[in-house]
């Protein structure tokens, strides 16, 4: 056939038109810079130990107990690991048989399944079944099977919240379907729009797409929004009257730093909801251990929950799990211990409470922190930061900035945040990598500098923004 | 309201797709273990013995102790800070620990690395790749993924655009490949690897297979290697190797070189060369030929199958390419932190003046010869019944028995509405308790049937599974005599 090697010509098209941002462009130069000897300060991801924040004590005592199981013969272990944790690692050893070594059961550990039902149990007030959560390698390999098993073509829509996590649409892109937007509403705190959504779908369906699923996310990223519950509500109703499977991206339901909207699952809503619609709605929950205050993201630990998927579909889940074999045992117990983490009376409940209120009670004053900064910002607007782990100020760009920058060949979010970069060395990502209104921008940056690190950041960028405004500023004063 | 995701509306791949491995067979194999629960007694064995799945730590198999000694003081840093530790750890596995933590930024190993991975471990996964092979490996080449199978779906994704891109696969092979080919829309184009030849391969089959194929339409973009090979365990020879590596040069298409079981070899006459050696070897570079070798830290002697690390080493794609692999792989962000850092012990154990490394090499020397002994102890036994001739394991965990069923029993398989080997297999488990995976799962000539047994029960179970399957055999064929 004469081919040498492989060119990029050859490239399945839907791989080149994946786009994911936050490790992107902005990135990939922030990278150079810092290996040029800059010192940067990475925001473009929801990476807490990346930023300082320490490890929880327990679930690590835990996990190396797990992994040299040697130790637990030893007299001297109650030495250097207390009792509770010691007891806890030889329950889950028990569990698993084989150990951390051995490819487990490849829906997750049977036993950790369980305490991740009862947590739901505990959490909603509605029983869980272990069969029907599944384990994964961190939320997104769960978030990828599920719509590998919905898309089938090009004509097979899904919903997704406009700004989003860009997994969604990187997914999409790849799987070969069409991403259906519904934007979210920036003046009304990035509430949800259910007459846009309905002109979304109207108008998707009138260029032949069958809408499959809706995506939310909630709390929101990179918006923050939390959703009420007649914002759940309405939200079922809607997928329950379009026949739509509802994705349910719960990752940061730990994230809350307001009391107005405390964090509601959409399972529960459902099941409050009773009748034909509690039993008819399709469901798919993803939670994960990156986030809330355990922020462990490199053990890739997430499951997903099915909730009214025909049996014959969870089938066919199965069948794809089982072809990676098993979720990796040590992101499993992660899981385990934070659906069950220590209890009031236990040896480590003490430091456990302390160190997890000491992240959460942080993360809620750097929220603000950070909101008000950016407000105090020339052509700065920003939504309180209700949850989640980001700030997505709207940056309005005077004309000559907006010139500037297309004439240099970028989008204007990407030009303000390579000149932010290379001013303050602060890494963010452009709006564009989320999806925004037309001409209207921002950047999206996370909550995670450690607190003593924060007012210099904020100033740092008052100081750049307050001068690029000078800079730009429109044709009309000059 | 209409299912919206009832399997009539479910993507088609996903319903082709396959996966015998943890199948129809081992689904039943779990429910006749939860009735030995529920009713003891029940059955006419007392255990379910899994034959089915490469899973050696499941078995019995203990882990490698320095490579745990490291990863729990990685798990755990405030452990190198107590004093006590030096009379629970090696103290070599201490410095380790601590040079590994030294490689990751700010010592996080809670969070997200750079998307190949943590840059010092593919520094040393590459020092390790340059000392195995004599020729050096780069660490921007390296990929760490969650094993190799999110490595090969990676690749299938980049390679396969429709229906009409072709993958050469050995067959038998593992089906990893022939689901990941079906999950991704594309064809199959089977090469068979020859049983009478201790299961050989021809490079004039293969190039059979290809012109075949292409003149049907397909355009063949990649050949798949396993090396030793999965299921049926021989080692390639080096004169084969090249062959191969020509033969892909000579035909543009990108060579996948699953080599997982590369520290599994049971003889002496045959050694473990990696394709990027016999690359290299040929004097070609960078412009000659694409190639992605993948390494496991789930076989070998470590068999840390639980942890899912590996890596992919990407040789010969062009920068435009190479950016498309990065940009997928960080959609994702990137693999577990702690099969990252066992994926670097493993290509840099131990050395001879190390603390550890007497009881390291004890370790290994014992778990390989004993999957040694285990691999003759049950090829023999297949070898010694009649209507069963299996080849040697020469590498990999795996025996690949060929079965000659008699006509009753095929016709018996019809009535059932399965496979021969299936009918087979689910019949063994039904008597014996024992698990092995139909030969149909891992494709084979037509007309042929097999199965696929792993040697890694217990050394001490081996002479009990041996009697037990015996007995079964003889008397299915006595059953199904003509």
């Amino acid at each position: 056939m004469g081919r040498k090697g492989l060119d990029y010509e050859d490239l399945n098209e839907n791989v080149k038109k994946v786009q994911y941002a936050v490790r992107g462009e902005l990135y990939l130069r922030a990278s150079e810079l810092q290996k040029e000897g800059k010192r940067i300060i990475f925001t473009n991801v929801g990476n807490p130990h990346a930023l300082g924040q320490k490890p929880l004590t327990f679930p690590r005592q835990v996990v190396a107990l797990c992994q040299a199981p040697f130790l637990l013969d030893d007299p001297n272990v109650g030495l250097i690991f207390p009792a509770d944790a010691i007891a806890r690692a030889k329950h889950y050893l028990a569990m698993a048989p084989g150990g951390l070594g051995a490819y487990s059961d490849s829906r997750g550990i049977p036993g950790v399944r369980k305490e991740v039902a009862e947590f739901i149990q505990r959490r909603d007030g509605y029983p869980s079944d272990p069969e029907l959560i599944y384990l994964t390698d961190g939320a997104s390999k769960g978030v990828m099977q599920m719509l590998n098993a919905i898309i089938r073509n090009d004509r097979d829509g899904i919903l997704v919240p406009v700004p989003q996590y860009p997994l969604y649409s990187a997914a999409i892109s790849l799987f070969g379907g069409s991403l259906v937007p519904y934007y979210l509403d920036e003046e009304a705190n990035w509430g949800l729009d259910l007459v846009n959504t309905r002109q979304s779908v109207a108008a998707a369906r009138s260029n032949g797409i069958t809408v499959r699923a809706m995506v939310i996310i909630n709390p929101g990223n990179p918006t923050g929004q939390c959703l009420s519950e007649a914002n759940l509500r309405e939200i079922l109703n809607f997928c329950y009257q379009e026949n739509l499977v509802l994705l349910a991206d719960e990752v940061y339901q730990q994230n809350v730093y307001q009391d107005e909207r405390p964090f509601i699952s959409a399972r529960k809503v459902l099941f409050d909801m009773g009748g034909p619609i509690s039993r008819e709605v399709q469901l798919i929950s993803f939670h994960t251990v990156s986030k809330g205050y355990w922020g462990e993201c490199g053990q890739r630990g997430g499951y997903f929950e099915m909730t009214n998927i025909p049996p014959k579909t969870v089938d066919e889940i199965y069948k794809v799990a089982s072809i990676a074999l098993s979720p990796n045992v040590p992101g499993q117990i992660f899981m385990g211990l934070m659906m069950n983490p220590p209890k009031p009376g236990d040896i480590s409940y003490l430091k456990f409470a302390t160190e997890s209120k000491s992240i959460l009670d942080s993360l809620r004053r750097r929220a603000q922190i950070m909101t008000d900064g950016f407000n105090s910002c020339r052509n700065v607007v920003c939504n309180f930061t209700e949850g989640a782990m980001y700030s997505f100020p709207q940056i309005r760009l005077p004309q000559r900035a907006m010139d500037t920058a297309r004439s240099a060949g970028k989008e204007p979010d990407v030009f303000y945040c390579l000149k932010l970069l290379e001013a303050t060395g602060i890494s963010t990502v452009p709006g564009s990598g989320f999806g925004q209104k037309e001409g209207v921008f921002h950047l999206r940056t996370t909550i995670l500098p450690a607190e003593e690190d924060m007012p210099a950041i904020m100033s740092s960028f008052k100081k750049f923004n307050d001068s690029f405004m000078e800079q730009y500023q429109d044709y009309s004063k000059l | 309201m209409a299912s919206t995701v009832a399997v009539e509306n479910l993507n088609p791949k996903v319903l082709k797709c396959e996966y015998a491995v943890r199948g129809e067979i081992v689904i039943h194999a779990q429910r006749l273990q939860q009735q030995l629960q529920t009713q003891p007694g029940s059955l006419p064995f007392d255990e379910i013995l899994y034959c089915n799945i490469g899973n050696p730590q499941s078995l019995g198999q203990q882990p490698v102790t320095f490579f745990r000694e490291v990863l729990a003081l990685c798990d755990h840093p405030y452990l190198l800070q107590r004093d006590e530790i030096k009379s629970l750890f090696s103290a070599d596995s201490i410095s380790r620990a601590k040079q590994i933590l030294a490689l990751i930024p700010g010592k996080a190993t809670g969070a997200y690395s750079h998307s190949q991975g943590i840059k010092g471990l593919r520094d040393t996964i590459a020092a390790g790749i340059t000392s195995r092979d004599g020729f050096p490996a780069n660490a921007d080449d390296i990929f760490l993924t969650d094993g190799a199978s999110p490595g090969v779906h990676l690749m299938m994704q980049l390679l396969i655009r429709n229906e009409k891109d072709g993958i050469l696969v050995p067959i038998p092979q593992y089906p990893l490949y022939s689901a990941s080919i079906a999950l991704h829309g594309g064809a199959l184009v089977p090469y068979y690897l020859n049983e009478s030849t201790g299961w050989g391969l021809e490079i004039s089959d293969v190039k059979k297979q290809l012109e075949d194929a292409r003149s049907k339409g397909i355009d063949v973009r990649a050949l798949v290697v396993i090396n030793p090979g999965n299921p049926t365990g021989q080692v390639l020879a080096e004169e084969n190797q090249y062959d191969i590596v020509k033969f892909c040069k000579n035909e543009g298409l990108v060579l996948l070189a699953d080599e997982v079981y590369q520290e599994n070899i049971y003889v002496d006459n045959k050694k473990f060369h990696s394709f990027k050696k016999i690359v290299r070897s040929l004097g070609y570079g960078e412009e000659d030929l694409p190639l992605v070798s993948y390494q496991s830290v789930s076989k070998g002697y470590y068999g840390e199958c639980g942890k899912r690390g590996g890596y992919m080493e990407i040789t010969g794609f062009s920068a435009p390419v190479r950016e498309q692999i990065y940009k997928i792989a960080s959609v994702n962000l990137c693999s577990n932190i702690s099969g990252q850092i066992l994926a670097s012990l493993i290509m840099n154990p131990p050395k001879a003046g190390d603390e550890s490394y007497a009881s390291y090499k004890a370790e290994k020397d014992g778990i390989i010869a004993s999957l040694t002994r285990r691999a003759k102890s049950l090829e023999d036994a297949f070898n010694k019944l009649d209507g069963i001739t299996c080849n040697e394991a020469e590498g990999a965990m795996y025996l690949f028995p060929q079965l000659s069923l008699p006509q009753k029993a095929i016709e018996a398989a019809k009535v059932a509405n399965k496979a021969p080997d299936a009918f087979y297999a689910l019949c063994l488990l039904e008597s014996t308790g024992i698990v092995v995976v139909p030969g149909s799962g891992f494709g084979q000539v037509p007309g042929t049937w097999h199965f696929r047994c792993t040697i890694l029960p217990q050394e001490e179970k081996i002479p009990a599974i041996i009697s037990r399957f015996k007995v079964f055999h003889e008397a299915f064929m006595v059953e199904y005599h003509e």
